[in-house]
């Protein structure tokens, strides 16, 4: 579904502001992620990364700047050179296509892991409840809970539920994943297993912007890493060599502190 | 749950079975004695005989007109109408309810404000009052028209063929209940965790589908105890119908009963005893309601195994390529 265009970037963020009130939280930030790539964004709470992330598929709208993904504009029509507002109904669509993680699982409480999977498919895309369940099921395997599909969120780890969140966003088919901190919620022998799925998703081409603190998962899977502070990127480059040699003096503090 | 208790916990790492061959000795402490139970037991238990001599010994009670009028026709009627303007003037305002409900959240300024005018005025002015304007929107309006206003007229109706004293009772009844569920379902749509309403969202799911399919069942855990308290109130509040004047309804008949007879107490008996019965089960069926919603959250039955799922775990145990589990129990 992704074709893979020669230079345009999958994801297209320029000159993204933020304000909370008089807060502001984001001041102008550029980034780009081209088809497949894994962009790790880190940097310490408060610094607008989550924020950023959130923008990406409206859950918090623009204050200004542009979000495209794959060439369309996020949020609004362009008409000459004037924006407008998309309708709500335009909007469900657009997130169509964008998986999203949450740090705190979000799965639905009333719903079991496999009616979870199912229900944006069936819902959303109109699916076969048949069609739907043997790719819940699917994906569940792949995410190593075939066995766990009848259980409740409640029922299951930390690990777990973000497990099934995960199959449950890959369930729309998305071009684009975000992954909003997926593991900052987790007990520490849990992290692992869900940076596993994780690394699986990034080898099987999927485009990926992770925020996150786990440094290891960067500097493995990574293909950009991008520091953000105080509502800016500070740096972006090739994770090995930027966890290696950071430039700027504000990254050099972070990862000595995290690392 | 502490120390060595049962089952290994979520996310144990694979094969740590500690099992020990000799098992430990429970303690045996000597529970606290409660004195004060068994004083306020004898406490209560006195007075419940007392209270139950007195009724079996006080000729006044009149017991044998109580079982003369329990099942009489007026009376089992009179029940049968209580009951069929409870149910449909519940139904009424939960329907009313969750629409005000929703439009409270709406992001239309007008449908938050009409909703909000709604609770204000039904909640605001005295049920009786509403029962016997209900009454009288006859005499207020003899014809109902619909029409342009200060235009041409569609069609007419006399308002009393319409509005007959049964559909003023439920009118009356189902528009005041509907003010207090509205609050009710708002504070169950309040309490659905943000994220839940997020995570459909960034599944690019419709705003009505999201109430629909994930808030409203959520919320309706919290709704269900306190509906169940409206509705055995609306049970009572029927007996105000009287105001419109409606009556067929239970306390009529039996106060109708009570007049003729120049017997109030044992009437009474029959009445209360009446409310008591449909009370009794209407709180059995409001426990059913709320294990159905409480699912997934205090109601863990293990839901049942997929077959696929079956399959699918069998096949990977055996192929073991054993990633870090938590090794849990059959389910």
């Amino acid at each position: 579904m992704m074709t893979v265009t020669t230079e345009e970037p999958l994801v297209k963020i320029e000159g993204l502001h933020k304000f909370f009130g008089q807060h502001h939280v984001l001041r102008g930030i550029d980034l780009s992620i081209k088809s497949g790539e894994v962009s790790v964004v880190i940097g310490p709470s408060g610094s607008g990364k989550s924020t950023m992330l959130r923008c990406v598929n409206l859950l918090e709208t623009i204050s200004a700047g542009r979000i495209s993904v794959d060439g369309k504009l996020i949020g609004y029509r362009e008409i000459d050179g004037k924006l407008h507002d998309l309708k709500t109904k335009e909007i469900a669509a657009q997130r169509r296509d964008i998986g999203m993680v949450f740090q705190r699982f979000n799965l639905f409480a009333h719903k079991t892991a496999l009616q979870n999977v199912m229900e944006a498919p069936v819902q959303v895309r109109g699916q076969s409840k048949a069609a739907a369940r043997t790719r819940a099921m699917e994906l569940l395997d792949r995410v190593g809970l075939a066995d766990r599909s009848g259980h409740y969120p409640s029922q299951l780890s930390g690990g777990q539920q973000q497990r099934v969140a995960i199959a449950r966003a890959l369930a729309m088919d998305p071009a684009l994943m975000l992954f909003d901190e997926p593991t900052s919620a987790l007990d520490p022998e849990l992290v692992g297993d869900v940076l596993n799925v994780m690394k699986d998703l990034a080898t099987s081409g999927m485009t990926m912007i992770v925020v996150t603190h786990e440094i290891g998962f960067a500097r493995e899977v990574g293909d950009r890493l991008t520091f953000m502070d105080a509502g800016v990127v500070v740096e972006s480059g090739d994770p090995r060599e930027m966890i290696a040699h950071p430039q700027e003096l504000r990254t050099q503090e972070f990862l000595s502190r995290v690392l | 749950m502490s120390h060595q208790a049962t089952a290994p916990g979520h996310g144990g790492g694979p094969g740590t079975d500690q099992k020990t061959t000799d098992a430990p000795v429970l303690n045996k402490a000597v529970p606290v004695r409660h004195p004060g139970r068994w004083l306020s037991a004898i406490i209560i238990i006195g007075a419940l005989a007392a209270l139950v001599q007195s009724m079996l010994t006080n000729t006044n009670f009149r017991w044998d007109v109580v079982g003369t009028y329990i099942l009489d026709v007026k009376v089992v009627q009179g029940v049968g109408w209580t009951l069929l303007l409870t149910v449909i003037s519940m139904v009424l305002a939960i329907v009313l309810a969750i629409l005000l409900a929703f439009m409270r959240q709406s992001e239309n300024p007008v449908l938050r404000w009409s909703a909000w005018g709604w609770v204000w005025f039904f909640r605001g002015t005295p049920i009786y009052t509403q029962l016997v304007f209900w009454g009288l929107v006859s005499v207020l309006y003899p014809k109902i028209a619909a029409g342009v206003p200060f235009g041409p007229e569609f069609f007419s109706f006399d308002t009393s063929t319409v509005i007959t004293a049964t559909v003023a009772a439920i009118l009356g009844l189902g528009l005041n209940e509907s003010a207090y569920l509205a609050e009710i379902f708002r504070a169950g749509l309040k309490s659905v965790d943000k994220g839940q309403m997020e995570a459909a969202e960034a599944l690019g799911m419709g705003k009505t589908k999201i109430m629909w399919r994930i808030i409203l069942p959520q919320a309706m855990r919290i709704i269900v105890p306190p509906t169940g308290n409206e509705t055995i109130s609306m049970l009572k509040t029927t007996s105000l119908v009287l105001a419109v004047p409606f009556t067929l309804d239970l306390t009529f008949a039996t106060n109708a009963l009570a007049n003729r007879t120049y017997l109030p107490v044992p009437l009474l008996i029959v009445a209360a005893s009446w409310y008591l019965l449909i009370t009794s089960i209407l709180m059995v069926g409001q426990y059913y309601v709320e294990a159905y919603y409480g699912k997934g959250v205090d109601n863990l039955a293990p839901a049942p195994m997929n077959p696929a799922a079956a399959k699918a775990a069998v096949a990977r145990t055996q192929s073991t390529e054993a990633a870090p589990r938590s090794p849990e129990e059959s389910s």
